[in-house]
């Protein structure tokens, strides 16, 4: 797929979404495979910090994180390679805020306060101005 | 929770850090990618050999020191402490972008800039 010099809204949008879903989709990952593992002081009391570090790089939930993370960076470096870095700083940072609490409200099942919701909005408020 | 009043000058530095290391390593991530010729996504391997361009290893780099030094942030102070620091850096990536690369940032912008910091 070649992609113009000057991207258009909706391809823009297509690069920013890239960043923000695996961003998210990282972050959300990597919690739940630490919340699987459990607590990494019980563990290392147990079997040392050898067996703290194999805990961690054992557990797949947290390669299928991290590979979504480095997924994120790569997809970050495309998207500058094509837009602004004022444009994509602050959407895909502001974005992943929203999203990461969304995830976490249906995947982690982690409450969220009304006030998190609220800056939320406002974000994606500012996102839609940061784009024009 | 850390007082206000008790910051010592190191830890006034390191949320200095916070707020500066991550919007410094965009811009350098920006910057390296914009000196790139357009990639396309028929040909992924050249984001890979990317990351071996010197401003993308001092951006890459940059983004570590941000992380070391949040992570050392949070080990003594509150999340709702050390947030405002980071969200100041959506300002300072604005002022680096309009300033260092030269972009051109609308009114618009700027006040999408501000909403996002105060969200």
């Amino acid at each position: 797929m070649t992609i113009p010099v000057h991207p258009g809204p909706w391809t823009a949008a297509a690069m920013i979404a890239a960043i923000v879903l695996s961003s998210t989709a990282g972050e959300v990952l990597t919690a739940a495979a630490m919340k699987s593992i459990g607590d990494l002081d019980v563990i290392r009391a147990r079997a040392g910090m050898k067996g703290a570090i194999r805990a961690v790089v054992t557990c797949p939930l947290f390669f299928a994180g991290v590979s979504f993370l480095a997924l994120a960076f790569f997809a970050l470096l495309f998207a500058l390679n094509h837009l602004n870095l004022s444009l994509v700083a602050p959407a895909s940072a502001s974005l992943t805020l929203v999203t990461n609490a969304v995830a976490a409200r249906i995947f982690l099942k982690e409450n969220v306060d009304r006030r998190r919701w609220t800056a939320a909005v406002l974000v994606c408020v500012g996102v839609y101005f940061l784009a024009h | 929770m850390v007082a206000h009043h008790t910051l010592s000058p190191r830890r006034y530095m390191i949320l200095g850090l916070v707020a500066v290391c991550a919007p410094l390593g965009d811009t350098c991530l920006s910057r390296g990618m914009t000196r790139l010729p357009p990639i396309t996504l028929a040909h992924p391997g050249t984001l890979i050999a990317a990351v071996f361009t010197p401003w993308i290893a001092l951006g890459i780099a940059l983004l570590i020191g941000f992380f070391a030094s949040y992570l050392t942030a949070l080990s003594w102070a509150d999340l709702t402490f050390v947030l405002p620091a980071t969200a100041f850096g959506n300002v300072i990536v604005a002022l680096l972008s309009r300033f260092w690369l030269q972009e051109a940032i609308s009114m618009q912008r700027w006040a999408g800039i501000v909403l996002i910091t105060l969200g």
